[in-house]
């Protein structure tokens, strides 16, 4: 199969090869594979990315990203995984690293990749309908347990992802049973959430976060280990740091979402090395400040044996959560 | 009224020089990218939304940001009507019904008629929508919260039945063609319980058949198939360069003032539900078909029937753009990268928009006003150049058509697969035309299937599989009985002439 390769990128490549800081630099455009959908999350990070990169001049080639959707995006993870020693191809992650092939069975795992770098972790937050009475997330899951199993309904992104992991959680946790209903995109869910059509949802911080603003939706608790470090008043009277941590209100739940880089298999340890300092470069610029900020992200940044550390753990605690919930493909092997 | 007066201020945001000359840059562009199919609209806008990153931090540089990315987006809508009426390929999902008509005028040799009516509907659908956003966007932003899944179920089924027994082949076979496109919709992933289906193992099939894989295939390499048996002659060769052609249809188009408004109307629903302008355009021509005084003759090649779906999807497309802005809930993909592109140049889409980021919001409105001008002049000047192509031989464009039919087959999601999805597509539309199958109720089965599964399944996990969901509102129930009304129209018609016949 033949890459398509712009001929001014080659150009450019022919170009800016003479000096040689790194011990490895990129000689063409590369591929950054965003396996989720435009306009989403992962998107969005990738995207400012991209742009972050292209204002700083931080690369000599250009970084191009590209949507592989596919099967819960499966087709972007077997993209990179038969990519075998292409240094010039770099992949976002999000939950469905561990989520995609445990529901599926799509033969992949992030041992297949090589690990990069953590840029952060993305937050969820328990959201509900501001007109409906329910303060703190025990008020809520005591509600839904007494209008018996499955009355209420809780929106997310996706099925057997990170939306549907948590409402599993609380379930396992509190012996409440909601009806999980599965939408398109973040920005659905919260709608659905303001025009009464379900009770809760777990949005990420971003996609509710106008909702919030316009006192249309409520945050009960987020589902991190400790207060969010943002101060700055978001509505008129809280801060994100203000939301309660859902393990301190009564709801014995964490989760967290990877937002992390991987490689394919077999690349040198100095073209990891490269995007590492890359990376660097990016987390220090301003822009990436506002944009954490904005999205109320937990900034742990990992790389090396830590990354790989953390990603193996995460893994585990998935296969725990999707075999408790009944979610593995061919009956929980 | 507040709103002229915010509106003339948004004028005062987006008229400068620098800010005009974007819009034209992004039509121009947006034209381009609407003509080769496959770089659909979202690409165009994704490809340079980083581009707009530094340009966002100046002051007032969101407004032009947005206003490039959105001209863009006019542009694609513009353009993606070019292919379809010259050579049957649709650029853009909701062009595909704008090929009914469309195709057929250009063989009549009226390919510059087809070109301007559906250029000018297009930019009276959007100044429709453009009027409505500017007047009842509070209203109307509070109108999209009440869709829940069975609403938005109901307007698919709306969709599938106002199209259903619109073409002339038998219903039997429209049903099969239809219930085929299901099956190729339903390939991938189960949007409600996230395993794979239908793939038979392959990892190749993990993303399902592709919408515009299908379209580039059924359409396009299909009709090049048909052109070759029939001995690489281009009917629409005898088309006479006219520079008046904009004029004398200018002329014709009043005729058909009822179906415009119509067009609009459904369209401006559509897009704000949010449905998307591929419904629309499907529905709106259903339905001109239906209430057209000329219906039976749709598909010969009337102007009226370029009218209907130009109208709506430009109306929806435009529409579009107000749940994104009011509630962060995109109406179409190219919508969802303008989304994007809001949040990374640090605006926040929502309720809050309007109060908060006044010059952008009523900058954009201003703007849409103004790009859709730009458009229409962009394009209509090319009219004639658009029309001339058609001089072209055959054996000279043919293999152009088929190299950027592969490209854009292959951009879709970057693999050599789908290119020869592509070619197994065309063998399957060549098949269906000889076998007078019709090509549009599988393309629409293609297009909306998934979307209407998921609603119509996450309805049943609300209702826990009570049907009587679907009526369970005034507003759904509507929607529902409207829905069954036109399946059934045709068979209501024809008890109602017998009765009125019996008791004379």
């Amino acid at each position: 199969m033949t890459r398509f390769v712009p001929a001014a990128a080659m150009l450019a490549a022919a170009l800016a090869a003479a000096p040689a800081v790194h011990a490895w630099e990129p000689t063409k455009s590369i591929e950054f594979i965003i396996p989720a959908g435009t306009g989403g999350g992962a998107d969005q990070m990738a995207r400012a990315i991209q742009g972050i990169v292209a204002k700083h001049g931080l690369m000599h080639q250009s970084l191009l990203p590209i949507n592989k959707a596919g099967g819960a995006g499966a087709e972007g993870f077997l993209d990179v995984k038969s990519a075998k020693g292409d240094p010039h191809k770099i992949i976002i992650t999000l939950s469905n690293l561990f989520t995609t092939p445990l529901a599926t069975g799509v033969p992949f795992n992030w041992r297949d990749l090589t690990p990069v770098q953590m840029l952060a972790l993305d937050n969820f937050v328990l959201w509900v309908n501001a007109k409906t009475p329910y303060k703190t997330p025990k008020d809520y899951v005591e509600a839904a347990k007494k209008a018996g199993p499955g009355k209420f309904k809780m929106g997310g992104t996706g099925a057997k992802q990170e939306d549907q992991i948590i409402t599993a959680a609380i379930e396992q946790r509190t012996g409440a049973k909601f009806t999980y209903i599965p939408f398109k995109g973040g920005g659905a869910v919260a709608t659905q959430l303001v025009g009464g059509h379900v009770d809760s949802t777990v949005n990420n911080p971003i996609e509710a976060v106008a909702q919030w603003r316009a006192g249309n939706l409520r945050p009960l608790c987020v589902f991190d280990l400790k207060r969010l470090p943002y101060k700055q008043k978001v509505t008129k009277d809280m801060a994100w740091g203000d939301i309660p941590v859902c393990k301190d209100a009564g709801l014995d739940v964490d989760y967290l979402m990877l937002r992390g880089i991987f490689m394919p298999p077999g690349v040198s340890q100095d073209q990891v090395q490269y995007y590492i300092d890359l990376f660097k470069k990016v987390m220090a610029t301003p822009e990436w400040q506002k944009l954490m900020e904005d999205g109320a992200f937990n900034r742990t940044a990992l790389v090396g044996k830590e990354y790989a550390d953390w990603v193996a753990k995460e893994e585990a605690r998935h296969v725990s959560l999707m075999k408790a919930a009944g979610f593995m493909a061919g009956g929980g092997k | 009224m507040a709103e002229i007066q915010s509106l003339m201020h948004g004028f005062g945001v987006a008229l400068t020089l620098t800010n005009l000359l974007l819009m034209f840059t992004g039509v121009t562009l947006g034209v381009i990218i609407g003509v080769l199919p496959g770089l659909g609209g979202a690409n165009g806008v994704a490809i340079l939304l980083p581009l707009t990153f530094s340009m966002a931090q100046t002051p007032g540089g969101a407004t032009s940001a947005i206003i490039l990315l959105s001209c863009i987006y006019w542009g694609a809508l513009f353009g993606g009507a070019i292919t379809s009426i010259l050579f049957n390929i649709p650029g853009e999902p909701w062009s595909v019904a704008t090929t009914f008509d469309g195709f057929p005028l250009a063989q009549n040799g009226r390919a510059g008629a087809a070109l301007t009516a559906a250029f000018t509907s297009s930019f009276f659908g959007a100044f429709v929508a453009v009027l409505v956003i500017t007047f009842l966007s509070p209203v109307i932003a509070g109108f999209a919260l009440e869709f829940g899944p069975p609403e938005f179920f109901s307007v698919y089924l709306l969709t599938f039945c106002a199209f259903i027994g619109t073409s002339k082949e038998p219903a039997f076979k429209t049903l099969a063609a239809m219930m085929l496109g299901f099956a190729l919709a339903a390939v991938g992933t189960d949007p409600v319980t996230g395993t794979l289906r239908l793939t038979f193992g392959s990892t190749r099939l993990l993303t399902g058949f592709d919408f515009l894989v299908a379209v580039i295939g059924l359409f396009g390499i299909g009709e090049i198939l048909l052109t070759l048996e029939e001995g690489l002659a281009f009917k629409g060769a005898s088309a006479k360069l006219n520079l008046n052609v904009v004029l004398q249809t200018w002329k014709e188009l009043p005729r058909y003032w009822m179906t415009s408004l119509r067009s609009a109307a459904v369209g401006c629903f559509m897009g704000i539900v949010p449905g998307g302008a591929t419904p629309a355009s499907f529905m709106s021509y259903g339905v001109a078909r239906r209430f057209s005084p000329d219906g039976e003759r749709f598909g010969t090649g009337k102007v009226e029937g370029v009218v209907a779906p130009e109208t709506a999807a430009h109306a929806a497309g435009t529409s579009a753009l107000l749940p994104m802005i009011t509630l962060g809930v995109p109406g179409s993909p190219t919508a969802a990268v303008l989304l994007g592109g809001l949040m990374i140049w640090g605006l926040q889409p929502g309720p809050l928009l309007f109060v908060e980021q006044k010059d952008f919001v009523w900058g954009l409105i201003a703007s849409m006003y103004l790009g859709n001008i730009a458009g229409l002049i962009v394009v209509l000047t090319c009219v004639p150049l658009f029309a001339a192509i058609l001089r072209v031989p055959f054996s000279v464009i043919a293999p152009i058509i088929m190299v950027v039919c592969a490209i854009g087959a292959y951009t879709v999601h970057n693999a050599i697969f789908d290119v020869w999805m592509m070619v197994v597509f065309g063998i399957l539309g060549y098949l269906f035309k000889k076998l007078q199958y019709p090509l549009a109720p599988l393309v629409l089965a293609i297009v909306l299937g998934d979307s209407a599964e998921a609603s119509f399944r996450q309805a049943m996990l609300v209702s826990q599989g009570d049907m009587r969901i679907f009526f369970s509102n005034t507003l759904v129930g509507f929607l529902t009985t409207l829905a069954l009304l036109l399946l059934l129209w045709p068979l209501l018609s024809w008890s109602l002439a017998k009765i009125r016949r019996t008791s004379a």
